[in-house]
């Protein structure tokens, strides 16, 4: 395949519709008559509601219904503890789903939901996750004895907070039970595997379920796997089958339902000779779970990987607790897991004298060091080397401008390359032109531009000639949108598509013809370690009196193989790198043990970064050659923007300051007392 | 949210009789407070009397100050040139506020009235003694990053959320209000209360009663004025301290001053006693330290989840001596 239309810069074939307000969205869909439902959530952490009086919800003129648990469906599986919505009269976390009412207007199903009246048997309940209790441990070598003969060590605990996904877009379903199949309009990053998950749950054939979602106001992994108020709003529209019953999750439900990332208390040690040579890592991290669902964040992974050291151990601590259930947030994993080592690198390189990218470069590995395989391309160092050039790594600081002191910072990112082997792509020629259908998802990733670049290159002709529809179970399977899997996974199925189409009808197929392809495993995992790299960089200025941060540029370079479209790619990585810097300086769920939920539930409290707070924020790429990822020679791009970011904020905080925070996010209040206020020196 | 009835009355002295007579009746201006509050179920008035009409929306001269109608809009209001050379704490404190949209709608009178951020507050789920008499303060043990270091009661340590207010209080700005029986003026000093044991009423304004104008007066020193706000982002976000200063000095003497602290007390903070450590006495960073821990003499750090809000102190003194070093540089 040549790339032709590949690397073009292309313009968002949905951009348009977008900002033409004529994409239509979960919550929009037009349909006659629509009923609306508004959950009821539990007001206590743990425990058991013993009495639900929902007479004068009923009584209230516009209601339909009131599901609780006393007379909800029985659910078909109740496996997937989050999802087995009104099967019981337990509380399992504050804020968990314990009815709701079906209403004609909106506003009538919200104030119905505060007049039912609940009371509970409270139980205690733990929402606090602590450092101590049982690690699973992986150890390779001896890293005791490694740390008792280092030249020098690095003991450091980091925390990362508790955060939660606000897409501009809230959860949102729009669903109609009618003549047995049941029709969810549904805001997700996946439609095929919602439509499993749904069947699963009520014991319904997936013939009976069609799940649509042409447009996605954002996810980051949020509207990766189904959440419990998608089965309430299927469960609302059997209660009035031919209804199409709406049901949109508020901002404050969101900080409850919807999941979120654990915080990590993360414990980084690292042993070195004097030459910066790296003899030993161990990472031991601590992260909740909810007790309802397991979700284990994957934060030890990245030292695995990251850099050569002959002793490794990486330790894992999930810790069951009384809170809402852990999810998908971009990077999960990688994100967290690699914010304190790189601050713990950051260390080491301070205490060696090392500059903190030539650290990284004495350790960068030849093989991976779990697997002992060649990677299939690694170019953490010419990100490191291209990135200090670009950046001005060399005037890095520090040094003070009138009341601001200034200090840049480095870290690096990795993610995996990952391929799901479960995708199908149709191809058909019609009237002069090629379609391909494939239910994939684009959550504002790029999907409708970037797969008809790949299509038209596997067909040979101009990207015109190509339409794509996807975003509908309608369409062939495809795999999530997630783990930066999609463009790579979708995009290998289209490619098997079109090579079937050609070898069937060649390069003049007639009207109507019509291939099928899909994806597998790749062969070459047998062979390779294979992950994206790259080098944040950014800047620092605190106000010397208030302790105050500014970032005003962050500089990304990355090696994450062909990329498909600069101008989306762009939109990915810089987009990942400012929520590095939210994380950073800004986002934290405040969770009130006493209560058991997050207090600050609304993005008046809950602080993303703003336009003010996103200074100049550029990403570029090598011109990496990979054969061995895929066809395309492509790696996902969705994810590794975000990942050391943070790190690379938190150093150059320190560099700026002197003050190293290792506790996001960096506050001024962290700061402050290793300041010197006081007139200009 | 509760049904209610809303009116759209055609004078002022209508809407204060309507109001007036309906003890669970509100006045709606901006709304970008109010409207919150009703869908969250903090506010669950039975009739919602909308006055964005029938009051000034003009910026008049006014023996030698500024009358600013209760209906101007905070952004008119911070683009006004008469306000910005002459005031420009009030322009900058409005600036540093909300954001471009809600700036467009929130108004000079109902500004000064939104009520406090504590997240307790704005949750029916938790117990809080502004909102329910008697159910109990939730910050106190809690979240306490944005909550009072002064002035605070067992009953409740909110903040007032208001910069706008915060720059009116150092200017000695008046309140011209009318009420069922008739007009009064207060100063804008004492336009809101500490909590005490009556953490739910904000201000000292009786039922009925609205803002019609709020007056400026003459204030020379005030060109020499700036507004500091710190927060934890660089725009959109509520104060954890704030400054509204003015300043004159001459030969490095301090001869006058106007300061009121934001995000640290029920209140906007008049900071009376640091004014009095400043009057006369060397324009130093010394001195500028001395005031501001003057004013904080009887101040209280809260404890609670993420750290409390001791880091507001030092932050405090920091900011004030950082502000007038400033006021002081331009002085010259």
């Amino acid at each position: 395949m040549t790339p032709r239309s590949i690397g073009l810069d292309l313009a968002r074939r949905d951009g348009p519709a977008k900002v033409t307000g004529t994409a239509t969205y979960a919550y929009e869909t037009a349909v006659d008559r629509p009923a609306y439902c508004h959950p009821v959530q539990a007001t206590i952490a743990r425990g058991r509601v013993t009495r639900l009086d929902t007479a004068a919800a009923e009584a209230l003129p516009g209601v339909l219904a009131v599901l609780t648990e006393a007379n909800a469906e029985r659910l078909a599986s109740t496996e997937d503890g989050e999802l087995a919505v009104l099967q019981s009269a337990e509380v399992a976390f504050r804020g968990q789903l314990i009815g709701c009412v079906v209403a004609e207007t909106s506003e009538t199903a919200r104030q119905a939901a505060d007049l039912v009246e609940v009371a509970y048997a409270e139980e205690d309940h733990e929402t606090e996750l602590t450092a101590d209790g049982d690690y699973d441990a992986e150890t390779t070598g001896d890293v005791e004895t490694a740390f008792a003969e280092a030249d020098f060590a690095v003991d450091q605990t980091y925390t990362t907070a508790m955060y939660h996904n606000n897409p501009m877009e809230p959860h949102a379903t729009t669903a109609l039970w009618a003549d047995g199949t049941l029709t969810l309009w549904e805001s997700t990053q996946g439609v095929h595997p919602t439509r499993a998950k749904v069947a699963e749950v009520f014991g319904l054939d997936t013939e009976r379920i069609r799940v649509i979602c042409p447009y996605v106001g954002g996810g980051f992994g949020s509207k990766g796997l189904p959440h419990a108020n998608v089965v309430l709003a299927a469960m609302a529209a059997r209660v009035l089958p031919g209804r199409p019953v709406k049901l949109a999750v508020t901002r404050q439900q969101m900080f409850s339902l919807t999941g979120y990332r654990t915080p990590t208390i993360q414990r980084a040690r690292l042993a070195a000779d004097r030459s910066g040579r790296l003899s030993a890592i161990a990472f031991d991290v601590a992260e909740q779970t909810a007790r309802v669902k397991e979700f284990a964040e994957q934060s030890g992974k990245p030292s695995r990987t990251m850099y050569a050291a002959p002793n490794r151990r990486v330790a894992h601590r999930l810790a069951a607790l009384d809170v809402p259930v852990t999810s998908w947030m971009r990077a999960p994993g990688e994100c967290p897991g690699m914010f304190g080592p790189e601050v713990a690198m950051d260390e080491l390189a301070d205490r060696l004298g090392l500059d903190p990218i030539e650290l990284r470069l004495i350790n960068d590995p030849a093989e991976d060091p779990e697997s002992g395989k060649p990677f299939s391309s690694r170019n953490l160092a010419e990100c490191l080397r291209t990135g200090a050039e670009r950046f001005g790594w060399a005037d890095r600081g520090p040094r003070r401008e009138g009341r601001w002191l200034v200090g840049c910072g480095v870290a690096a990112s990795v993610y995996p390359v990952n391929r799901m082997p479960e995708s199908t792509a149709v191809i058909r020629f019609s009237g002069g032109r090629y379609t391909v259908d494939i239910g994939a998802a684009d959550l504002g990733t790029g999907t409708w531009t970037t797969l008809p670049q790949i299509a038209a290159d596997a067909l040979g002709v101009p990207v015109d000639e190509v339409e794509v529809r996807i975003g509908d179970t309608a369409y062939p399977n495809a795999s999530v949108a997630g783990g930066s899997s999609g463009m790579i996974t979708w995009g290998s199925a289209v490619l098997d598509a079109a090579a079937v189409f050609r070898e069937k009808f060649g390069t003049d197929p007639a009207d109507g013809d019509e291939a099928e392809g899909s994806v597998s495993e790749n062969p070459e995992q047998e062979n390779f370690a294979m992950s994206a790299f790259g080098a944040q960089f950014a800047e620092a200025r605190v106000h010397a009196d208030t302790g105050e941060v500014r970032v005003p540029r962050m500089h990304g370079v990355f090696a994450v193989g062909r990329v498909i479209n600069p101008r989306t790619t762009r939109s990915q990585l810089t987009g990942g790198m400012t929520m590095g810097l939210s994380m950073a300086l800004h986002e934290q769920s405040v969770l009130d043990p006493r209560f058991g939920h997050v207090v600050n539930h609304d993005l008046a409290e809950y602080h993303v970064a703003a336009n003010a707070d996103a200074g100049q924020i550029t990403a570029e790429w090598l011109d990496e050659h990979d054969p061995h990822v895929n066809a395309m020679g492509a790696k996902g791009v969705g994810e590794i923007g975000i990942v050391g970011a943070a790190a690379a904020v938190v150093n150059a905080v320190y560099r700026a300051t002197g003050v190293r925070v290792r506790d996001l996010p960096v506050t001024l209040d962290k700061l402050l007392p290793g300041l010197s206020p006081g007139p200009a020196l | 949210m509760e049904p209610f009835d809303y009116r759209r009355p055609g004078d002022a002295a209508t809407a204060v009789r309507t109001v007036a007579a309906d003890p669970s009746a509100v006045f709606l201006g901006g709304g970008t407070n109010l409207v919150d509050h009703l869908k969250l179920g903090v506010a669950s008035p039975g009739l919602v009397v909308d006055v964005t009409s029938l009051t000034s929306s003009e910026i008049s001269d006014h023996d030698g100050g500024l009358r600013i109608g209760a209906a101007v809009r905070n952004s008119d209001l911070a683009a006004d040139r008469r306000v910005r050379e002459r005031y420009p704490m009030l322009a900058r404190a409005l600036l540093a506020g909300a954001s471009g949209q809600l700036r467009n709608m929130a108004t000079t009178g109902g500004n000064p009235l939104q009520r406090t951020r504590c997240v307790y507050f704005q949750d029916v789920t938790t117990p809080c003694n502004k909102r329910s008499p008697g159910s109990g303060c939730s910050a106190i043990g809690g979240y306490t990053r944005y909550h009072a270091v002064l002035g605070a009661s067992p009953e409740c340590i909110a903040t007032h959320p208001s910069d706008l207010a915060v720059a009116l209080t150092a200017l000695d700005a008046e309140v011209q209000v009318l009420g069922p029986v008739g007009e009064r003026t207060i100063g804008f000093g004492e336009l809101h209360r500490l909590p005490g044991d009556r953490p739910d009423r904000d201000t000292v304004l009786e039922h009925g009663e609205l803002i019609t104008a709020i007056d400026l007066p003459e204030a020379p020193i005030a060109v020499n004025s700036t507004y500091r706000k710190v927060r934890d982002r660089a725009s959109y976000a509520f104060a954890l301290v704030s400054v509204a200063a003015a300043l004159r000095v001459e030969n490095g003497i301090v001869r006058d001053s106007r300061i009121a602290f934001g995000g640290v007390a029920h209140k906007p903070w008049r900071a009376t006693r640091a004014e009095e450590v400043l009057l006369d006495a060397p324009a130093t960073e010394a001195t500028y330290r001395q005031a501001a821990e003057a004013e904080l003499a009887d101040a209280v750090a809260v404890d609670g989840i993420d750290g409390g809000n001791g880091f507001k102190l030092p932050l405090l003194v920091n900011t004030l001596a950082a502000t007038l070093r400033d006021l002081t540089g331009e002085a010259k």
